[in-house]
């Protein structure tokens, strides 16, 4: 718990967020997400209000978003659930911001495969744009965090930035990203080398025909099958 | 049965657009064959769907490769007291590593979906939830628009594929939490809480979700089903070796030339998968040190027995590691590799969930020890006492978090004993130790 966020509940912030209320849209939003579990059962909705709260917050605020105290006893009232039990959940999921974030959320997986991949050069390329593990840059531009696996280990080392992924980070790469984040354009997303998704770089080994039409390959089914 | 394991062919493949050069779309997916009458699948009746599966020798792709078609067989076959039962998909996937569940949601939804409901038809289930981990922000937006499509079209809901059948799919976003891929935590954060394991029993298939009777399969498990109906169970069944049948998606990732996710035949020699498809090892054959086969909760092996070892459940469980997800990660002799196990001891400190003692206090124990093995700063008798440690932890909690952030150091100190030794006298002798970079 050393590393533990502190979490703001301050007059200021009870003064700022104390009026939440869902905007038209995600009210809708949130009335769509409490239909999908069973009557009685809404509680199972917490984790995506949650969600849709801290994207309500970061949409005020121009940046990835928290969750307030007050944010979070308001859904506590939708879905009639004592508010500790939200509390609870929110401090034990680690995408729920505590506190507030810069307007990118740079989220550098440090794990082994993107270690093995060379996570240690997007690191140097963060600290060298002034980025620190844990903080936000005095602009409130860019909140770094070394976060675990996020599962594209295959096109490691990567980072998630807000809802992008980037991949097959190389130093320059990361540096140009950031850049092109703080000049207000968007980088591209996905693999910064020449390749398609997940498949080897330089062009698929497996399934070909895929590349250049919507091959249907149920008509070589039964060629060469054994009886 | 011959260990020769023939390459796979393309149009052996099930997930034919597993890297997205095509529409992940309904139609586009209809066109390479998904919901190509689905309504005749399902007339195969329920108990002989799940013959058909266990005939295929389908274990399941989560990890711990448990029959798939006797996991269905568990499921109440009628509520005697009126709660449905349920399907929970563990689209979860967090374990480093693993890479596959991602691209089957974003590039081939349609089977994952068209899965859900014939095995949900199988096991008499009402509904399935499919629990995307929560970084899956991407995937997820592609789950949610295929499975609008699927209700568009009629394949989902009521009398679904025209079938009479009843059958919802809704799609659940995690926030976060490697423990959520354990079924009971997953069930457990389904229902708004916080994912801690539940001591089983009660197992899932008598008191799960809402205390419903509950299945919770993976991703690729559910997604292979259909094309295996389609295809036969002999079919299947003919690749790989006895006990280890079928296609698997395999994820390359470290130091190989190319890394990348590809389907192959479970069995493929660990050299012929590298080779085929990964451009070989970077710097040479010669040049790797170690492998972990099956995602990081496996203990890794060494060069020379890995090279020419089946990559199948049994063929890496007879070199003291496992399959796992098939997650291969990949380490040349750059690699510092008491590095590369202690930043998995720290990724499992991150996430224990804190619930058993052992694991959430031996956790953090084992981290730091590993740091001080890694720097060499220690004492030799430090390196009998974590293994002694990991084996207090292994097998003393609710769930095997504990267990998988045990075995990577048991591995380690099995197989590479001597380099720790050397940092540990090295440091002893004021001789430089080389620092990671930060």
């Amino acid at each position: 718990m050393a590393d533990a966020v502190h979490i703001p509940d301050e007059a200021e912030t009870r003064a700022r967020w104390g009026a939440f209320a869902w905007t038209a849209e995600n009210a809708e939003q949130a009335k769509k997400v409490i239909a999908r579990y069973p009557a009685g059962r809404q509680q199972s909705a917490v984790m995506p209000l949650l969600d849709l709260a801290q994207r309500q917050v970061g949409a005020e605020t121009r940046t990835q978003g928290w969750l307030p105290v007050p944010v979070m006893e308001y859904i506590a009232d939708q879905l009639e659930m004592p508010y500790m039990r939200v509390y609870e959940v929110a401090t034990f999921y680690t995408m729920y911001n505590l506190a507030p974030v810069g307007r990118y959320h740079v989220q550098v997986c440090g794990t082994t495969p993107c270690m093995l991949r060379g996570s240690d050069d997007v690191f140097s390329a963060c600290k060298n744009k002034g980025l620190v593990k844990g903080g936000t840059t005095p602009d409130g531009l860019f909140t770094l965090t070394e976060v675990e696996c996020l599962g594209a280990c295959a096109n490691a080392p990567m980072v998630q930035i807000n809802d992008d992924n980037f991949e097959d980070l190389t130093y320059d790469s990361m540096s140009a990203i950031l850049d092109d984040l703080a000049a207000g354009k968007q980088p591209k997303i996905g693999p910064q080398i020449e390749r398609q998704t997940s498949a080897p770089e330089g062009g698929p080994t497996t399934l070909r025909e895929m590349v250049s039409e919507n091959h249907d390959y149920r008509g070589q089914w039964n060629v060469g099958a054994e009886a | 049965m011959s260990d020769v394991i023939a390459p796979l062919s393309d149009k052996d493949r099930i997930f034919t657009n597993v890297y997205g050069f095509q529409d992940w779309g309904v139609d586009a997916a209809i066109k390479r064959g998904d919901w190509d009458n689905t309504k005749k699948l399902l007339e195969i009746g329920q108990d002989e769907i799940i013959e058909r599966i266990k005939a295929s020798g389908l274990r399941g792709r989560g990890g711990a490769g448990f029959p798939t078609g006797m996991k269905w067989s568990f499921m109440p076959k009628e509520s005697r007291d009126g709660r449905p039962s349920f399907l929970v998909i563990n689209a979860d996937e967090s374990e480093p590593g693993s890479c596959k569940d991602r691209e089957i949601i974003r590039h081939d939804p349609h089977k994952l979906i068209e899965g859900a409901l014939v095995a949900g038809f199988a096991m008499r289930a009402r509904a399935a939830y499919i629990y995307i981990r929560g970084e899956f922000i991407y995937e997820a937006k592609v789950l949610f628009a295929a499975v609008e499509q699927a209700y568009e079209k009629g394949f989902l809901g009521k009398n679904a594929c025209g079938s009479g059948y009843d059958f919802d799919v809704f799609v659940h976003r995690g926030a976060g939490a490697y423990i959520c891929g354990e079924e009971t935590a997953q069930i457990e954060s389904l229902e708004g809480k916080k994912g801690q394991p539940r001591l089983k029993p009660p197992f899932p298939a008598g008191a799960g979700l809402y205390g419903c009777p509950t299945t919770v399969n993976n991703v690729e498990s559910i997604a292979v089903a259909p094309t295996i109906l389609r295809r036969g169970s002999a079919w299947f069944s003919s690749f790989g070796r006895e006990n280890n049948k079928g296609t698997k998606l395999f994820q390359i990732s470290g130091h190989v030339n190319k890394p990348c996710v590809v389907e192959e035949s479970m069995g493929i020699s660990f050299k012929e998968l590298i080779d085929r498809h990964c451009g070989g090892i970077r710097g040479g054959w010669d040049n790797l040190l170690a492998v972990i086969p099956g995602g990081s909760s496996v203990p890794l092996v060494p060069a020379k027995e890995i090279m020419d070892a089946p990559m199948d459940f049994d063929g890496l469980r007879a070199l003291g590691s496992g399959l796992g997800t098939a997650a291969v990660i990949v380490m040349d002799k750059s690699t510092d590799i008491v590095r590369a196990i202690s930043r998995l001891s720290y990724f499992y400190k991150h996430e224990s969930c804190g619930q058993c003692t052992p694991c959430r206090e031996g956790t953090g124990w084992m981290w730091r020890v590993m740091e001080r093995l890694r720097t060499g700063d220690a004492d030799q008798s430090e390196i009998d006492m974590l293994f002694q440690v990991t084996k207090q932890v292994e097998g003393h909690t609710i769930c095997a978090l504990g267990d998988a952030a045990a075995w990577p150091i048991q591995g380690l100190i099995r197989h590479f004993r001597p380099e720790i030794e050397r940092r540990i006298n090295e440091n002893k002798g004021n001789a430089p130790v080389m620092e990671a970079a930060e």
